[in-house]
């Protein structure tokens, strides 16, 4: 082990209590991190996973829609304005909207309806666990996810209920769809979505467009902003950026988040800075020595940076490695923390950046030192 | 090595102290100078500038014929890094580094990180009869045999000048003279010259030169004990008497010059 890297280490590991406060800063601080990061980053996927998981080309939405869950309902003769234009070789409508449930006792909670044609592309449940996705298509069949059979008061396949006095029969379980907003989905067929949302039979909320083979995404959604009235075309990831931003920074959620995570990396910051400078003080007549027999200002700085270092090392594995349990802890809950290997890279940039950036009060101490005091002392 | 004319303020304002007043001093190869003077005298501040440590106010300092005037921190550290080694009073060792790594750490701040260094260190430590304790730590070490490890990371890098500030004031006198008969071993080499600043008078038989020093001035200079055994074993070795006699005297006609120039010295002031 080259010395320099020794010395770091014996000096960082030679006072013990303060070695596990400064990692126990560092793991506070990058946990907080990771959780405030890892909730962005899954609200931020969870608002966005009926846009991810619809078949289209193109999304043709009321003008103004601000995100998925909030659409005003559009007229038909904008499908048939789309279907006008060339290059789109299908324009398949779904429709959203919230609904009442009514369980078999007679209690009631609000739902999220999605009405969409099983027999075409469109937005249709996935992750199926139990049943198929032509049961649909059975008269008052919906989907429901089984993390939501508490909530609707169902024990799964044949269970029935009632949206908007009509029955409703729970022929497909799905596994993992889940809103953030905890309002349960409930697929089913777009005809019987506007029935059980009392929406005309020539409304539907988006219209999902198909671009014919050979034909460019960027030229037909031209073609369809010239023809479309009162409606606009956007492609997915617009949508999805739109309802991202919508959520995430329009609520204030995001903010929220994000200030939670700058929190953690000002308390560890400081925690980190704090023990560093100590250690520093400590060690200064070391330093001075260093400084005496002719170490460069450089060669001391690298001693300070190892340490920093080796911090950020050691408390990001022991911080990585909690993530890792609230990620499966929180897998199965409403919004759980999601931490995808770019986050968990990020977290470790920012984690040595943060030492790196407290280590600078202790070479600042450092630069002071007068090499003649090692005769004084 | 050599200062001339050096003056040293330090302080400022009412504070401000005239800790040197014109020295000038040079330390040849192969010889072992004891820098002796009461406290206060501006030993320790001679000593910071000659080890380019502290800038002189006025006067100039050279060492292996470059001056440090004009030099900036980091450019006298590499002056430090290629010519100086120093020997402290409190030993100043990582507690958390063994002797051979203490060692290393001179060669380390130098860029040599190789093998090499490593057999260097230890060879370092065998000169100064350390070889079996590379392995411990300081903790482990008597106060003598830190002081050892200390000398050897001097030598280490082959250093021109060893300055060494007060090496015996913690040690017993058996450690002591065992540490300056180190000193005086490591001065041997023509092309070294080792500084010692000193109250102890029992070290004076190991002196080459003997300057001393008071008030910011130097004093008096005498040939040491060494330097006159030297002299002697030259011009008539068949005269060679034993060592113990001949330190004994030597230590004797030390100790009267140093009490000459030091009476000197009170009446000059």
């Amino acid at each position: 082990m080259p010395l320099i890297i020794k010395l770091a280490a014996r000096n960082l590991f030679h006072d013990r209590l303060r070695f596990i406060a400064t990692i126990i800063g560092i793991v506070f601080s990058i946990v907080l991190v990771t959780v405030q990061m890892g909730l962005f980053v899954s609200f931020g996927r969870m608002v966005t996973t009926m846009i991810d998981h619809a078949s289209a080309d193109l999304w043709i939405v009321p003008l103004g829609t601000k995100n998925f869950e909030a659409p005003s309902p559009m007229d038909e003769v904008e499908r048939a304005r789309a279907l006008s234009v060339e290059g789109v070789a299908d324009a398949i409508p779904i429709l959203v909207s919230f609904a009442q449930w009514r369980m078999s006792d007679g209690g009631t909670t609000p739902v999220f309806i999605i009405g969409s044609d099983p027999k075409v592309p469109g937005l249709h449940p996935w992750n199926v666990v139990e049943g198929k996705l032509d049961a649909l298509l059975i008269p008052g069949a919906v989907a429901i996810d089984q993390s939501y059979f508490e909530r609707l008061g169902s024990k799964g396949l044949g269970d029935t209920a009632e949206i908007r006095d009509r029955r409703a029969q729970v022929q497909v379980v799905t596994k993992g769809i889940r809103s953030f907003t905890t309002t349960p989905f409930v697929f089913t067929t777009l005809d019987r979505a506007r029935t059980y949302t009392g929406t005309p039979r020539n409304k539907a909320s988006y219209l999902l467009v198909h671009v014919a083979a050979g034909t460019g995404v960027e030229t037909v959604r031209g073609r369809l902003q010239k023809v479309l009235v009162k409606a606009e075309a956007l492609t997915p990831g617009e949508f999805s950026d739109r309802s991202r931003s919508f959520w995430l920074f329009g609520t204030g959620a995001g903010a929220a988040l994000f200030g939670g995570a700058l929190l953690g990396v000002i308390v560890g910051t400081v925690i980190i800075a704090q023990t560093l400078y100590a250690s520093t003080k400590d060690h200064i007549n070391e330093f001075a020595t260093l400084r005496a027999i002719g170490s460069s200002g450089r060669y001391i700085y690298t001693v300070i940076i190892i340490q920093a270092l080796l911090s950020a090392v050691i408390g990001f594995c022991i911080a990585a490695a909690i993530g890792l349990v609230i990620v499966r802890v929180t897998a199965e809950s409403a919004l759980p923390v999601f931490m995808p290997p770019a986050l968990t890279a990020s977290l470790f940039v920012l984690t040595v950046a943060m030492c790196i950036f407290s280590a600078i009060t202790a070479i600042v101490q450092v630069m002071r030192v007068d090499p003649a005091m090692v005769f004084t002392r | 090595m050599a200062a001339v004319d050096v003056v040293k303020v330090l302080g400022e304002g009412a504070g401000k102290v005239r800790a040197l007043k014109g020295v000038s001093l040079a330390l040849a190869g192969g010889e072992l100078t004891l820098l002796m003077g009461p406290s206060g005298s501006g030993k320790t501040t001679l000593l910071s500038i000659l080890g380019c440590m502290l800038s002189p106010t006025e006067g100039t300092v050279q060492v292996c014929g470059k001056s440090t005037a004009g030099l900036k921190a980091e450019q006298l550290a590499k002056l430090r890094r290629d010519h100086i080694g120093f020997v402290f009073q409190s030993y100043h060792l990582f507690p958390t580094l063994t002797a051979l790594d203490n060692v290393r750490l001179t060669l380390d701040v130098r860029g040599e990180y190789s093998q090499r260094a490593a057999a260097k260190a230890g060879d370092a430590l065998a000169a100064v009869g350390l070889a079996h304790k590379v392995n411990s730590f300081p903790a482990e070490l008597s106060g003598g045999e830190q002081q050892r490890v200390a000398i050897a990371r001097a030598i280490v890098a082959d250093a021109a000048a060893i300055l060494a500030d007060e090496p015996t004031a913690a040690l017993d006198a058996e450690n002591g003279q065992s540490i300056m008969a180190v000193l005086a071993d490591v001065a041997k080499n023509p092309r070294r010259g080792v500084l010692v600043v000193t109250h102890d008078p029992r070290i004076l038989p190991f002196a080459s030169r003997i300057v001393s020093i008071d008030d910011g001035r130097i004093v008096g200079e005498a040939p040491g004990a060494q330097r006159r055994t030297n002299e002697a074993s030259i011009t008539n070795e068949a005269s060679v008497t034993s060592k113990a006699s001949d330190n004994a005297q030597a230590s004797h006609n030390a100790q009267a010059s140093h009490n000459a120039q030091a009476s000197h010295g009170d009446k000059h002031d």
